[in-house]
């Protein structure tokens, strides 16, 4: 099937899951990413069980945060 | 070391959304081209902070979203973000460091503590800070 992650458009074996994804893609310190899928976010603790559709869209987004204090 | 090539109108737009965000802290995102070891910003995306808090800041991934789209839309790559500091220095603090999880991204803070802003960029690999050149452009 084929899926759009991070703007680009690939193909993917059938029934793959979130985390699967994130795997297949080798994404850096995936438990600070959040992931939407059709401009959905998927809840962190449901990539093993959110299986992916063929056309898909598929962002990963690195979490930003930071404070001032603390040096 | 990475320079980042920023307009000068984007940095007056960067401090005048700190200022407007005061006394919390302000962030936003940077999008532009990179060639080697050189970042130019091309767009500013000024956005809220949900923290609404002098010392911390997150960016909504909603708004992160839009901003992705919009970067992709415009041939642009993301860049890195800023954030403000109202009342300390232009440093990442223990916080800025741990929570930096994108090593590819410039981190920007904007320190309003002093009588002038002062704008400083670092990039932060495996929770090493790499202090990075601000140009600014006319």
């Amino acid at each position: 099937m084929k899926l759009t992650v991070s703007g680009n458009e690939k193909e993917y074996a059938d029934g793959l899951s979130v985390a699967q994804l994130i795997e297949l893609e080798k994404v850096e310190t995936p438990q600070y990413v959040t992931v939407s899928v059709n401009d959905e976010f998927v809840e962190s603790g449901a990539f093993a069980e959110t299986s992916l559709n063929a056309g898909d869209i598929v962002e990963f987004l690195y979490f930003m945060g930071g404070g001032q204090y603390g040096f | 070391m990475i320079t980042i090539r920023l307009k000068q109108q984007d940095c007056k737009s960067i401090i005048a959304h700190a200022k407007n965000g005061l006394p919390n802290e302000a962030c936003g995102l940077l999008a532009g081209k990179a060639d080697g070891d050189v970042k130019t910003v091309e767009k500013v995306y000024l956005l809220s902070n949900p923290d609404s808090s002098p010392e911390h800041f997150s960016i909504d991934p909603k708004e992160q979203l839009a901003a992705v789209k919009d970067m992709r839309a415009n041939g642009f790559v993301p860049l890195g973000n800023f954030h403000s500091h109202p009342s300390t220095p232009a440093r990442l603090s223990e916080e800025d460091i741990r929570l930096a999880y994108d090593g590819k991204a410039s981190y920007l803070i904007l320190s309003l503590a002093g009588e002038s802003p002062v704008l400083n960029a670092f990039g932060v690999v495996g929770g090493e800070v790499l202090p990075q050149v601000v140009d600014l452009l006319d």
